[in-house]
């Protein structure tokens, strides 16, 4: 792409300086897309709709208008809803479905300028970890052939890698924005749950599903979240709280800021080479003032377990809606993925076993959280890997549903707990790229762009 | 635990083939004995958590707003009558 090397910012100034226009810059995008079509990060590309918003952004460029992201190519998971626009949830299910009004973040973000360049490809209904559950085939990473991109939002991490896109939106229930990013040497936001509306979203598990973005920078990060956060009245989990002004924290100091690293996220089962990759982004850190310990998060071992009986749950009963009466096909589009998880919630849910697991499950939930608590009474922020193990073989763990499970086993905490989590490149590692998770208290996003901006300040 | 994957299809409304019962089966159960792990936290006396942040009662004013029109909103089915959606005999 011939504009891959703008920020977002620069880009900006450029439009409005009238050195190329957004029409441009769409095309470009456009051609991307098309050139790399094997990497199959789009399920609908919507070329005519972003070129003729494009000719409406320059026209309002020309007229002085100013908006956050006026011109600015983006793409979304085909999971949130976009008015006249097919959205499958990447489901043979919904093959077929238009959806007749947007989700609230599309509509913020075209108020903001946007111009929606396509749906991107993602595991179907966001049900999994490497982008293959996907019905409409799996994305490739575009580091290293053959390899994925990490799951569920993949497409989206790879649109913006591969420079098809300068934001993309996901969703993360368990790790979904946050995997990926990991995978896909971009910058990945878990927002703390109910600080972006989950309204026009297609609903995974509703007590984790967390409305984050995909940018290349921690400042566009920012940016973004300036945009998508906020009170909405369709969504009751949306608390009428201030929206930070996030861009502030990026240029603050982090001397003094304690970091904590949680013993259990750092034991057996993690890469070597990651381990110490994170290890001298934390020296780093140190040695610019910021102080460092230890901390125990003991319940961490009964993280997965927990996930998959509550994430499990909350899917059967969002996805028994899916009748085929009002939209869509019927439930025999379901594939296997889906399948699993609708039977395992609806066996955890079943006459005589609720207690057993689902509210047994809501307990340990607690627990976690609690863990969480205790933790930021001692440190500002938790630093620990997004992913165990590096990228995997496209195909390697699709008969093996459980191993795919674990590979989540960092990330999934931060749902329970519905803390936010920051998922920033820290290099390569044999030519795939590793990234390292930043957690904070409940709607502590600024101190984690912060903390995110110091570890790409770093260089390292 | 054992999971009958044929009496949990049926109350998920799934339709799962015969020749792929017993797949389902050995990775539900791998999957339900791994969760089996959580019997050894100790939750007594624990609350429960639902809504993590801690919102509670969350309402509205019970005012009426414009919504779909109905043609919008039989935009997407196959199957309709006389602007109403039409679905198969239930009893």
């Amino acid at each position: 792409m011939n504009y891959s090397a703008y920020t977002i910012k620069e880009l900006k100034t450029s439009l409005k300086k009238k050195h190329f226009s957004s029409e441009n810059v769409v095309r470009d995008c456009i051609q991307e897309i098309e050139d790399s079509k094997h990497l199959n990060a789009f399920i609908t590309v919507c070329k005519d709709e972003a070129i003729e918003n494009a000719k409406k952004a320059d026209k309002k460029i020309k007229d002085g208008i100013d908006q956050p992201l006026l011109g600015i190519p983006i793409s979304i998971k085909d999971i949130y809803l976009t008015r006249g626009i097919r959205t499958t949830a990447a489901s043979k299910v919904l093959d077929n479905y238009i959806p007749q009004y947007s989700a609230t973040v599309v509509e913020k973000l075209e108020e903001a300028g946007a111009i929606i360049i396509g749906k991107t490809n993602c595991d179907a209904w966001a049900h999994g970890s490497s982008g293959e559950n996907s019905d409409y085939g799996p994305t490739e990473n575009d580091y290293l052939e053959g390899y994925v991109p990490g799951g569920s939002s993949s497409g989206s991490a790879v649109s913006v890698s591969a420079d098809m896109a300068f934001v993309s939106m996901g969703t993360d229930t368990g790790g979904s924005i946050r995997l990926p990013a990991s995978f896909c040497n971009v910058v990945g936001l878990k927002p703390t749950y109910g600080r972006v509306s989950r309204y026009g979203i297609i609903a995974m598990a509703s007590s984790l599903d967390s409305i984050g973005h995909f940018t290349r920078y921690v400042d566009e990060s920012a940016l973004v979240l300036s945009i998508t956060a906020g009170h909405d009245p369709k969504d009751a989990t949306t608390p009428k709280k201030n929206v930070d002004d996030y861009e502030s924290y990026l240029k603050k100091d982090i001397k003094g800021i304690k970091i904590g690293l949680p013993k259990e996220f750092f034991s057996n089962g993690l890469d070597t080479k990651i381990k110490e990759k994170i290890e001298k982004e934390v020296n780093s850190l140190e040695s610019r003032g910021a102080k460092v310990e230890i901390i125990s998060l003991p319940n961490t071992e009964y993280a997965i377990a927990c996930y998959y009986i509550i994430q499990p749950a909350e899917v059967s009963s969002n996805l028994a809606r899916y009748d085929g009466i009002r939209y869509a096909n019927d439930r025999t589009h379901f594939t296997d993925e889906a399948k699993r998880r609708i039977m395992l919630g609806t066996y955890v849910l079943s006459s005589g076993y609720y207690d057993a697991y689902y509210k047994k499950a809501m307990q340990v939930r607690t627990l976690i959280k609690n863990d969480f608590d205790e933790a930021f009474k001692k440190v500002d922020v938790i630093i620990t890997p997004v992913s165990p193990a590096m990228p995997w073989k496209i195909g390697e763990k699709v008969n093996d549903p459980l191993a795919m499970y674990l590979s989540d086993i960092y990330t999934v905490t931060a749902n329970l707990a519905g803390i936010p989590g920051l998922s920033v490149p820290i290099g390569l590692i044999d030519g795939l790229p590793v990234g390292m998770q930043i957690l904070g208290p409940h709607f502590s996003e600024g101190r984690l762009f912060q903390i995110g901006q110091a570890v790409e300040d770093s260089g390292l | 635990m054992k999971i009958n994957v044929k009496h949990v299809a049926k109350l998920a409304s799934l339709n799962i083939p015969e020749n792929e019962e017993k797949k389902f089966e050995n990775q539900l159960n791998e999957i339900l004995s791994f969760i089996e792990k959580l019997n050894s936290a100790n939750t007594e006396n624990i609350e429960t958590t639902s809504q993590i942040t801690g919102l509670e009662n969350i309402t509205r004013k019970d005012q009426a707003s414009s919504s779909l029109s109905q043609d919008k909103a039989l935009s997407n089915t196959k199957s309709k009558h006389n602007g109403m959606f039409k679905v198969k005999k239930i009893l």
